[in-house]
């Protein structure tokens, strides 16, 4: 095997764990608010201070329009999904309280609930059929035997699978629980109507779909959902009400202390203007054919298994594989040193998907494609797993 | 300027006040993004600075654009009234 004939081009294919390369927007955005910008955005009356701010309410802006949130201040930033699922989590759920959740969680959601049951809160684990999806009826049931909170996914960031959103937040809302969706995988991939579906907690993260820098994200306060309702995860300096010491109770203040990470929602914002400009639709019909383009062509290589659904509208340009008879983080390093080609190897945080997928503890080689992946690229990348699957297992190669 | 006196209207949050202000630069009043005075009980640092006859417009535009507002108030003695204002040498 060589590199040679594969040309030196690396080819990216770890989009689920963050996207890359962002549009060349995103990096001229970041520098020009360093550059033009620095200020702490809106703590104080000068003018870079207002000019950051005003950077802040246009992400803000550009996310809610995104989810089709009229209030731009229901949008609350974090760092990242991880850290808008704990605001969510964390600020909802008391001891006694009942959570239902699905058997394909990332650790995101699983490591804070399974903090919150270690303090009296009862997590419920609704199973998964071998493809991702969540048994629904049971999920349902579990409603109906009574609930705080509805945790689940959009999509698996395992196997690309995507869950019944909409049918899942109605569900929740008609049996009383608060719907916390982690759209973390589909955000900027697939359509997401905050309003429309009834969601009450939507966490997103800015790194991946949405094109921006790391350390971004944020959670979505759906129309109806009350914020006083949730307790905030931090306290401190918001800029307003400083004659008091108790935090203040307004969005997104509430749910914002400490300086914002302004060059990075700079970065957000130019990133959100390159996906609405491309649009989501649009960025999940090329997704989707390329995804089912790579699905074909690996399925039909012996000795190769890939895992979730076969459908390609129930699926995400997230694709994991076996090959049977050797260890995968081989697969994942023959990939990257003799083809160029960018995978994850492993667990990928998700040790309940896995296990669901029937791929733990061994795990699998994920492969994520993006918004710059090319046909080209698919190609390539299927004739090296076909290649190194021929490798390992001489006798079942072509 | 006109004669008139200033007012200022305040905010509950300066992401409110920040959104005030984008919506009020597009239409044609004159307005502008200023340190809240600190004589007024402020709810945030940031308040926008008008002219007090245009009152009710500014009020309405920011209903209209659902920016709430937590308070408007008339300034009686308008900053640079009948004098320079520093500068460079």
């Amino acid at each position: 095997m060589s590199s040679a004939d594969m040309g030196d081009h690396l080819i990216y294919l770890d989009n689920a764990a963050t996207s890359w390369p962002k549009p060349p927007e995103v990096a001229a955005a970041m520098a020009e608010y360093l550059a033009e910008s620095g200020g702490n955005p809106g703590r104080s009356g000068h003018r870079l201070s207002i000019a950051a701010g005003r950077v802040v309410l246009e992400a803000r802006e550009a996310v809610a329009s995104l989810f089709n949130m009229e209030d731009p201040f229901r949008v609350v930033f974090t760092l990242n999904a991880t850290h808008a699922l704990n605001m969510a989590l964390f600020g909802l759920l008391r001891p006694g309280d009942r959570a239902v959740t699905t058997a394909m969680e990332h650790n995101s959601v699983m490591r804070p609930l399974r903090e919150l049951e270690r303090r009296g809160v009862e997590v419920v684990v609704v199973p998964c059929d071998a493809a991702g999806f969540v048994d629904v009826d049971h999920f349902l049931r579990e409603l109906a035997r009574g609930a705080r909170v509805a945790c689940f996914q959009h999509a698996s960031n395992v196997s690309g699978t995507i869950q019944p959103l909409e049918l899942l937040a109605a569900a929740a809302r008609a049996a009383g629980a608060y719907s916390v969706v982690d759209a973390a995988q589909t955000a900027g991939v697939l359509p997401i109507d905050v309003t429309a579906m009834g969601i009450d907690l939507l966490a997103f993260t800015g790194h991946k779909g949405l094109q921006g820098p790391p350390g971004t994200g944020g959670l979505v306060l759906g129309p109806a959902f009350d914020p006083e309702i949730l307790q905030p995860l931090v306290r401190g300096g918001t800029g307003s009400r400083s004659e008091f010491e108790e935090h203040p109770a307004m969005l997104p203040d509430r749910f914002e202390a400490g300086t914002p990470n302004g060059v990075g929602l700079a970065g957000l914002a130019a990133g959100l203007t390159v996906l609405t400009n491309r649009t989501v639709e649009r960025v999940r019909a090329e997704e989707r054919e390329l995804t089912t383009r790579l699905h074909h062509a690996l399925t039909a290589i012996s000795g190769v298994k890939v895992y979730g659904p076969d459908d390609p509208s129930h699926r995400t340009a997230v694709l994991s594989l076996r090959i049977e008879g050797t260890a995968q983080d081989e697969v994942g390093l023959m990939l990257d040193e003799e083809f160029g080609i960018l995978t994850r190897v492993g667990l990928h945080c998700a040790p309940a998907a896995h296990r669901t997928l029937g791929t733990f503890p061994d795990g699998a080689v994920r492969l994520s494609l993006g918004y710059f992946t090319s046909a080209r690229e698919i190609d390539q990348t299927a004739e090296a797993v076909r290649r190194i699957a021929g490798y390992i297992s001489p006798e079942k190669g072509p | 300027m006109p004669a008139g006196n200033h007012g200022v209207v305040v905010f509950h949050t300066t992401s409110a006040a920040i959104k005030a202000d984008k919506v009020l630069r597009q239409t044609s009043l004159s307005t502008k993004l200023v340190p809240t005075p600190r004589h007024l009980s402020s709810d945030c640092g940031l308040a926008i600075r008008f002219d007090w006859t245009n009152r009710e417009v500014v009020a309405r535009t920011l209903e209209d654009n659902g920016v709430e507002a937590a308070g408007y108030h008339e300034l009686k003695r308008p900053p640079e009234a009948g004098h320079r204002r520093p500068g460079p040498a």
